[in-house]
């Protein structure tokens, strides 16, 4: 890996960013159908303030994942989320390219 | 997950060895195994099927509902000869998310003003290669037209299970580099594996146009490993 890859890798920020004594959730793309932006196995890294690093879409559910993070952080219970087809007039989060994704949550516990 | 558990899988990646991390959904425990090592019985077969496909995938062992993650190492293309097609190809591949490294002795060619951005090594692959190992997620082009720097090299690729082996030359040339590695001891099954003429048919007439000919019959090669032979273009 380069170091220009690397510095975007959600795997290696999540460990540096535990080494640096941030809260850190990690979410991860499990299973998809239709057409999904991202591929199963996809990662966001999410810290205690917010911050986060890579993606599980295209962008569409990351703001839902990053708002769940803070439960899981403060729980350690770690939870499987389901986006589906986006309901524009309800303003709800969803897919806009009409697929659906699970999304497994958890903690990084050192 | 452990943060144990990540600082393994974050080792392996950096030392290009495949992983798989198993994780159990409803607890939220894992654990990271690297290619090569010996994995529990009850997960032996899945963990080998992702690493074999390179595909993640759920899985519900022992009423456990699993999903194993699979992790390969970043494709890399190693280039013998440091000729104008590479120069191409020094541009190209990096868009298309390869790290890629030159191997050419004759430093006449291998000049730092004509390779910038990526790996030059100006050394015999005789001395390169043993300290920086060939591997299944490696693609090979030996592209200077010498048999006497690019026949090495592909001896290599081939017993190093390279992904993609190309190389350079004419169906004429091509005939007679068979006639050299057969009598060297390689296998018909190894030799039928070397892409030559390199390149897909697109009828590529410039150096430029040729590198795209190799990059698109590289990333043929990586994406549909599973093919196998039967699905090779003809």
């Amino acid at each position: 890996m380069t170091n220009d890859a690397k510095m975007l890798d959600p795997l290696e920020i999540a460990e540096a960013w535990h080494r640096q004594g941030r809260a850190v959730a990690l979410a991860t793309v499990i299973e998809t159908w239709g057409s999904a932006p991202r591929p199963v196995g996809s990662h966001l890294v999410i810290d205690g303030e917010g911050n986060f690093e890579g993606s599980v879409s295209g962008g569409c559910v990351e703001g839902a994942v990053v708002t769940e993070a803070a439960d899981v952080i403060a729980s350690s219970v770690p939870r499987v989320l389901e986006f589906g087809v986006a309901d524009e007039t309800a303003w709800r989060v969803g897919l806009s390219c009409g697929g659906r994704i699970r999304v497994f949550l958890e903690r990084i516990d050192g | 997950m452990q943060l144990s558990t990540l600082e393994k899988l974050n080792t392996a990646r950096t030392a290009r060895r495949a992983a798989v991390v198993v994780s159990d959904l409803s607890s939220g425990r894992a654990q990271a195994f690297m290619e090569g090592e010996r994995f529990p019985a009850e997960w032996d077969a899945a963990i080998t099927e992702a690493l074999r496909s390179g595909r993640a995938a759920l899985a519900t062992i022992d009423e456990r509902p699993l999903f194993l993650n699979v992790y390969l190492p970043p494709p890399r293309l190693v280039v013998i000869g440091a000729v104008h097609i590479s120069q191409a190809l020094a541009r190209l591949a990096p868009v298309a998310g390869f790290d890629m490294t030159v191997i050419d002795p004759r430093t006449a060619f291998a000049t730092v003003e004509r390779f910038q951005n990526i790996e030059l090594l100006a050394d015999w692959p005789e001395d390169v290669l043993p300290t920086r190992p060939l591997d299944r997620y490696t693609a090979l082009a030996a592209v200077t037209h010498d048999p006497k720097i690019d026949d090495y090299p592909i001896r290599v690729a081939l017993d190093a299970g390279c992904f993609y082996v190309g190389a350079l030359g004419s169906r004429k040339t091509h005939a007679t580099r068979v006639e050299r590695l057969r009598s060297a001891g390689v296998s018909e099954e190894a030799i039928d594996r070397i892409r030559a003429p390199i390149g897909l048919d697109i009828g590529a007439a410039s150096p430029a146009e040729i590198a795209v000919a190799v990059l698109a019959e590289i990333i043929d090669a990586l994406r549909h490993r599973d093919r196998g032979e039967q699905g090779r273009a003809a």
